[in-house]
């Protein structure tokens, strides 16, 4: 499998990522190098193996319902680029 | 002309009813000051870690067993990445191709025509925060939702082998209020469309009758009521057949209905990527879920609406209509079982509670657990009906007073001394009182004014406040009047 500029140019895309033409060129090569190790081990026959979501043995790790104290809006805001009316202000992203 | 039929396919959003949110502590509420109840999980801070809300799973797996799913013995957790700012961490924890259930149906009666709705998966999610789209070029972000607890049910079109499909803007609203029923009776969910713990999404594409293939579909959005649900697809439905029958072709697209002109239009929106690049939530381990612990879950099940309707059709002999009203309200319907099961005419019941009780409730806006009313007070009253102790419009007030003030009836007869009377020399007093004190009325009806006789009733009825014996009344007016 081979990723080409455009396919690096969709995923910045996705990622909101803005990349020179030079980048998306020099990426595509480093992606596409990742991707010869990928098939390397695409040799392997896994068809009696699980597929693997999770690296490690543990499973159903929960807590109890129980509501606690949330961080007091001053702190919740602290971070927004833009505040009012204890929102966060945001470009329009929809027009309705 | 061709002939189309619709399909629809139907996915629902429902916020549970837990103390807490999915991977947080944050408290679950409705309504309050914006971004009090977050944390940094659901602002999504760099370092933070959900943790899964114990109950939340436990509801979702009920929920899924009440639809009839499979829950297959592992589920994960994806992470469902967009770029949009109701979500602050850039992804949703959500479910793709391991969710909580799968397989399931929910039946609906399609009047007269039942069908079993084939459900494709129920799975775990969270839900976005609220964006408030204000004027000019900005909107306000809210996170209190963010991390509410969500579940996901979508249908399945074409349904497998011995399934059905919603074909009728009519059935995806029935299918809508069966769901809603069934989480209520199951309690994992206040499922109010209005204020938004149920949302729903349906999608409808329309083909010429008997084709296999789908047409296109359109997908519906901003339908907050049962009434828009219905309204919307039926337009929608119609605009399609309309495109179709003058050559055109559907567009697929997703497109917001407007209640006020009662049409749906093209979101300006621009369009989602459908590419969500879904990979397995590294920050959340599987579950696994024992054999045992799925049938005790199953064992724990309620009644469900759509049986207590049957039975309460067959055993207690209801019109449909009747029964539909009393399951509708799961306390509404252990109210009226225990009064059914306990008085020899289960249908005078239903009556009594289908108007008298339900108008006094609507009247003063009161559930009905917050009222002091007992099925033993109703009982207890229709048996005094019975005895001829109360007459049945004494019988109303006497109803409104046991909701009022939760005596019984039987005490509330003997403090107001409602006894009906019964006696006709006594009743005879009273009618020979009001002809004397009427002979005007008296020759008229004597002339042919025949129907003076409900006056001359009211009257007497008057006279003894309402406690004569109706049939004894109306018995020597006519002898009198008639002599």
């Amino acid at each position: 499998m081979r990723l080409t500029a455009q396919d690096i140019a969709d995923v910045a895309r996705l990622s909101r990522l803005e990349l020179t033409e030079e980048e998306k060129e020099t990426l595509a090569k480093h992606i596409n190098r990742l991707l010869e190790h990928f098939e390397k081990l695409q040799e392997l026959d896994t068809d009696d193996v699980e597929p693997t979501s999770h690296v490690i043995p543990v499973y159903n790790v929960f807590r109890k319902d129980e509501p606690a104290p949330s961080l007091p809006v001053e702190e919740v805001l602290a971070n927004a680029p833009d505040v009012a009316d204890n929102c966060f202000v945001v470009p329009r992203v929809v027009e309705t | 002309m061709a002939e189309y039929e619709p399909i629809i396919g139907m996915e629902v959003h429902v916020e549970l009813q837990t103390r807490s949110k999915m991977f947080c502590s944050c408290e679950v509420a409705f309504g309050g000051e914006p971004n009090t109840r977050c944390c940094p999980v659901c602002l999504g801070l760099p370092g933070s870690l959900p943790v899964i809300n114990e109950r939340a799973v436990e509801y979702m797996a009920r929920a899924a067993l009440a639809l009839n799913c499979t829950i297959p013995p592992q589920c994960i957790f994806h992470r469902k990445n967009y770029y949009y700012p109701d979500l602050p961490k850039n992804y949703q924890i959500s479910q793709y191709d391991f969710p909580l259930g799968v397989n399931g149906w929910v039946e609906i009666l399609a009047g007269g025509k039942p069908k079993r709705i084939a459900i494709r998966r129920v799975h775990m999610e969270e839900d976005t925060g609220k964006l408030l789209h204000v004027a000019g070029n900005r909107s306000y972000v809210d996170y209190n939702r963010s991390g509410v607890p969500l579940m996901e049910i979508v249908t399945q079109n074409p349904p497998p082998e011995g399934l059905d499909q919603i074909e009728s803007a009519e059935e995806a609203r029935e299918y809508l209020q069966r769901l809603r029923q069934i989480l209520l009776y199951l309690g994992v969910s206040d499922v109010k469309m209005e204020e938004g713990s149920m949302r729903c999404e349906p999608n409808v594409s329309v083909r010429l009758k008997g084709h296999s293939e789908f047409g296109v579909k359109t997908e519906i959005k901003n339908l907050n009521s049962f009434r828009s649900v219905y309204l919307g697809i039926d337009y929608e439905i119609k605009r399609q057949i309309r495109i179709l029958e003058q050559n055109g072709e559907v567009v697929q697209e997703t497109r917001r209905w407007d209640d006020e002109r009662g049409v749906t239009v093209p979101m300006r929106s621009k369009e989602f990527e459908q590419e969500y690049r879904y990979f397995p939530d590294p920050d959340l381990v599987p579950l696994k879920f024992t054999e045992e612990w799925i049938e005790k879950l199953r064992s724990e099940l309620p009644e469900l609406p759509m049986a207590k309707l049957k039975r309460f059709m067959s055993d207690y002999g209801l019109a449909q209509a009747d029964a539909e009203v009393l399951i509708d309200s799961p306390e509404l319907a252990e109210f009226y079982d225990t009064c059914a099961a306990s008085y020899k005419d289960p249908k005078t019941v239903a009556n009594w509670l289908t108007t008298e009780l339900l108008r006094l409730l609507n009247a003063s806006g009161k559930k009905l657990n917050e009222t002091r009313l007992t099925p033993a007070h109703v009982c207890g009253l229709l048996e005094l009906v019975d005895a001829g102790t109360i007459n049945r419009n004494t019988a109303k007030a006497v109803f409104e007073e046991m909701f009022n003030t939760g005596k019984s009836a039987a005490e509330i007869v003997r403090q107001k001394g409602l006894e009906q009377v019964s006696d006709e020399a006594a009743i005879e007093s009273v009618v020979n009182r009001v002809l004397e004190a009427n002979p005007n009325e008296v020759k008229r009806y004597r002339a042919g004014e025949v129907k003076l006789l409900s006056w001359f009733v009211g009257q007497v009825m008057r006279e003894t406040k309402g406690k004569a014996n109706p049939a004894t009344v109306n018995k020597l007016l006519r002898e009198k009047l008639e002599s």
